[in-house]
């Protein structure tokens, strides 16, 4: 099993949860996060004030899946979360230990 | 607390027993307040001075205006001034400020009744100070009447009294902007008594009240360019300087937390403010047309013009700068708005945008005080420009009513006004900044800071995520 840590742009979210939908990717969870990489920020003018924003705001996703499917997930949210410039994101693999579902006790790949 | 409260009562005391002295007696000011209780008409002396004024007429039309002119500055502080300033903080500081503003109001109404309209106002013809015959309003009564512009005709004392109360009360208010977010709570409550006592009073004394230094001169100050905004600003540039910056100042970003309160408050600062200049007139006539145009069109100008510089500099027109345009021609127009024509206005409102664009940038950077909301760059600037180009806009060859000095001697007149207003509230300001940092201390803990004032000082939250 493995846990996917996909940071992408906000506005790339709806298309890659229909892309994910559509390879049978059965829950996903979302956090708005804020973070720098090699896009640059901007800045912001307050009267006198100037201020330089680094950290730009950004989607995090998370999804638990079986192993099986981990090449069709990567490349679907590849896909659906590329515009070609850039700040489009990263896609982080992890190993997934185990899994349990609270309400029935399941574990491994069944409770996924 | 009882501390404070003892303080406070002590500085009250001070207040009514202050200054009295330097009376001279000077020719009668439109402001001057007529007692007409029917028991003082006995005397013969009275009589025959109410005979030859004729009985003095009382309009509806005046007195409803001037209720709804009160009103309006009522509104332009609470919630105008209080959101303006609130959006502009940080989110742990937004309750401090609207605390700040609301109870400072409060506070200096009370007073106003208690002392300050006597002193400012009252019957005496001090230079400096009225007198404390009308200590707690004592003798005014509802059938009390108040003098206008116009001879013998009078508004009820009582209206006088609330709408002066009004700008008293804002123009304290206006001062919080600038040691916002690390000043104690009783601390700013403290200043502004002491401030309000003894330099708005002197100064409004000066310029509006019957036999004031500057009112004599011939200085032009229709709605409180002096009083209220040059004032506020150089009170509050002395507080800057003395509180200390903020932690972080120039390493941190202390983003505005609503830029969308500030704007709401903007609007409702315009709003208010025709009550300001425009009841200023004291009547509903032409005088009050011609400052409510110039109020209107001044701000105008001066958004636009803070607009155009500042995408011609930066590339970007910010609505921050828009808004604080608004406020700068607000504040040039006040004391030029009785007198000037509609384009004289423009070109003020033009000129106010410009400069105060410049004194929240340029001229903040070499004065290297942290005046949060930039009472000084706008007030204390726009003020200034208002004032020095009142004597030249008002007469009569650009458009203005006319005078009896020429452009340049009225402009000195207009600069001798701003420069005792600047050295008065500027010493008077410091020395109770001094005073009130030695008795209860005026800046809050660093953890205090840190934390916000809202919790620290106020034990809640404005927003509760």
């Amino acid at each position: 099993m493995k846990l996917i840590s996909a940071i992408i742009k906000p506005f790339k979210l709806d298309e890659v949860r229909d892309a994910l939908s559509a390879i049978g990717v059965q829950g996903i969870t979302v956090t708005e996060v804020k973070g720098f990489g090699r896009q640059k920020g901007h800045t912001e003018l307050y009267r006198g004030a100037e201020y330089v924003v680094d950290f730009l705001p950004k989607v995090k996703i998370e999804i638990a899946i079986p192993d099986a499917i981990l090449d069709q997930v990567v490349d679907a949210i590849e896909k659906s979360a590329a515009t070609g410039k850039i700040g489009d994101g990263k896609v982080f693999i992890l190993n997934l230990e185990q899994v349990y579902r609270i309400r029935t006790g399941e574990s491994g790949a069944d409770a996924l | 607390m009882k501390k404070l409260l003892s303080i406070l009562s002590l500085v009250t005391l001070m207040g009514a027993g202050a200054l009295t002295s330097s009376i001279s007696y000077a020719e009668v000011a439109p402001a001057e307040v007529i007692q007409l209780a029917a028991a003082e008409m006995d005397t013969p002396v009275e009589a025959i001075a109410a005979e030859a004024e004729a009985a003095p007429t009382v309009d509806k039309g005046d007195t409803a205006w001037m209720m709804v002119a009160t009103l309006l500055v009522i509104l332009m502080t609470v919630p105008g001034l209080a959101l303006f300033y609130g959006g502009l903080v940080r989110s742990k500081n937004m309750l401090s400020i609207l605390m700040q503003v609301l109870v400072v109001f409060s506070l200096i109404s009370v007073a106003w009744a208690v002392y300050g309209y006597s002193l400012a106002f009252g019957s005496g013809e001090g230079l400096i100070y009225g007198d404390l015959g009308k200590l707690f309003l004592s003798g005014v009564t509802m059938d009390s009447l108040a003098a206008t512009f116009t001879d013998g005709v009078m508004i009820p004392e009582m209206i006088f009294i609330a709408f002066q109360c009004t700008f008293a009360g804002i123009t304290c208010a206006l001062i919080v902007g600038s040691y916002a977010e690390r000043m104690k709570f009783s601390a700013v409550l403290l200043f502004s008594l002491i401030w309000f006592t003894f330099s708005y009073i002197p100064i409004a004394h000066m310029v509006w009240g019957t036999g004031g230094y500057l009112l004599d001169k011939g200085a032009l100050d229709f709605a409180g360019g002096t009083v209220v905004h040059i004032n506020a600003g150089v009170a509050g540039l002395v507080g800057a300087y003395m509180v200390g910056k903020r932690l972080g100042y120039g390493k941190e970003a202390f983003t505005p937390h609503s830029l969308t309160m500030t704007m709401v408050g903007a609007s409702l600062l315009w709003v208010g403010w025709f009550g300001f200049n425009a009841g200023s007139n004291l009547e509903a006539t032409g005088g009050a047309g011609l400052a409510f145009i110039n109020t209107l069109l001044a701000t105008a100008a001066a958004v636009l013009a803070w607009t155009m510089a500042e995408a011609m500099t930066r590339g970007k027109a910010s609505m921050l700068g828009a808004a604080s345009g608004a406020v700068s021609g607000l504040v040039a127009i006040t004391p030029a708005c009785g007198s000037v024509g509609p384009m004289g206005a423009i070109i003020i409102g033009f000129a106010g945008g410009f400069l105060c664009l410049w004194g929240v940038t340029g001229l903040k950077k070499i004065l290297g005080a942290d005046d949060s909301l930039d009472v000084f760059g706008v007030h204390g600037i726009g003020g200034i420009v208002g004032a020095l180009l009142t004597g030249v806009f008002t007469h009569a060859s650009l458009g203005g009513i006319g005078m009896d000095t020429t452009i340049i001697e009225q402009v000195m007149i207009q600069g001798e006004g701003v420069l005792i207003t600047i050295v008065w509230s500027g010493v008077v300001a410091f020395i109770a900044y001094k005073l009130v940092d030695i008795v209860i201390g005026l800046r809050v803990s660093e953890d205090e800071e840190r934390t916000g004032l809202d919790t620290a000082y106020h034990g809640e939250r404005a927003y509760s995520n």
